[in-house]
């Protein structure tokens, strides 16, 4: 019975399902953007992360948020200059 | 000493000017000594919606200039005992007041009052933040749609920044029947989208409509849904806790085979 609700309702088709995606996806790039020096923390951030695993071009790397149709990435580009030894096990 | 609430939104045409009208005539049916201060200075609107607009002789600007007292610009509204408007000037700009003065009228107001409601200017410019500045307490008004839910969304950002406590919201001409539907977002798609605490839901309803052309808030209409649901919310600011009401549509089958069985609440 739901099956045939659902075929004849599909969920996809309501508009407030719409309004919530849309909605999503604007506030995410809002919220990043509006937030002062949001990207440069994180990437601050990533770079201390990523820098206790391999050394890397920290003026080299780059970081954004893209839109797609449905969804919000976040790219980043870390040039790697050379991985740690490591002892061993982790 | 009372307290002060700041009635903001971010998009215009949600429902400030409305929402700080009826919570204000609310609050003085509940027997508080309200002032309703108009911070949209060069476009006010308070006046009208709560029919007092032929009685304005002096205004927020003229208080802060210096030409009159703030006694002497405040208009008592004679069919509500307690219930006070402080205009905004009509011919004056935003600038013509800043922060610091604003904070001074509403800590005056504040010593008098039990409750200041500011009626914020849409925007985030000047405006808004005078509005801000002498707030205790914000409270967002929105309605049901993307561009006001992401207004709604900046707002509590600036409200944060401004260091106010977690702001509260209230979604403003909901249609019950079309959320039902599935054709407009529901309560609990806007409060998680937020992450913010629900005041209250006030339903679409053409008394506000027909109230404003009066000069009547819609509060003192016993008729009124959306006027109930405004008495509601005043109730909730004053610390009360009151259930939300149900928003069937009137009259919809299921409610009258209920209240035929004895089961309406």
């Amino acid at each position: 019975m739901l099956d045939l609700l659902n075929k004849v309702f599909p969920k996809d088709n309501r508009s407030k399902d719409i309004a919530k995606e849309r909605l999503r996806l604007v506030l995410v790039h809002d919220r990043a953007s509006v937030a002062p020096q949001f990207l440069e923390h994180l990437k601050g951030d990533l770079i201390e992360v990523i820098s206790r695993y391999m050394e890397i071009d920290d003026k080299g790397t780059e970081i954004n948020l893209t839109s797609g149709e449905e969804s919000v990435a976040l790219v980043a580009s870390i040039p790697i200059k050379r991985m740690k030894r490591h002892a061993g096990t982790w | 000493m009372g307290e002060s609430l700041v009635i903001t939104s971010g998009k215009g045409g949600v429902g400030k000017t409305t929402t700080t009208a009826n919570l204000g005539t609310s609050l003085a049916l509940l027997g508080r000594k309200v002032a309703l201060l108009d911070a949209d200075i060069g476009l006010r609107n308070l006046d009208v919606v709560m029919g007092l607009e032929n009685r304005i002789v002096f205004d927020l600007v003229d208080v802060v200039e210096g030409y009159c007292r703030l006694k002497q610009a405040l208009i008592k509204d004679k069919r509500f005992e307690g219930l006070y408007l402080l205009p905004a000037a009509q011919t004056k700009d935003k600038t013509a007041v800043s922060p610091e003065q604003m904070k001074g009228v509403v800590g005056e107001l504040k010593e008098e009052f039990d409750y200041v409601l500011i009626d914020s200017p849409a925007g985030i410019e000047q405006g808004f933040k005078n509005a801000v500045a002498g707030a205790d307490r914000a409270v967002i008004v929105t309605t049901p749609e993307v561009a006001a839910v992401r207004d709604a969304d900046r707002i509590i950002g600036l409200i944060e920044a401004a260091e106010l406590p977690a702001p509260k919201l209230i979604v403003n001409r909901i249609r019950p029947s079309m959320v039902k539907k599935g054709d407009m977002m529901d309560i609990d798609d806007m409060l998680e989208i937020l992450a913010i605490e629900l005041l209250g839901v006030v339903p679409e309803d053409e008394m506000i409509v027909v109230s404003t052309n009066r000069g009547e808030p819609a509060a003192t209409l016993q008729g009124s849904r959306a006027g109930e649901a405004y008495r509601n919310i005043a109730r909730r600011i004053q610390g009360e806790p009151v259930p939300l009401m149900s928003l069937e549509a009137e009259g919809g089958l299921l409610k009258r085979l209920k209240k035929l069985m004895g089961f309406s609440s």
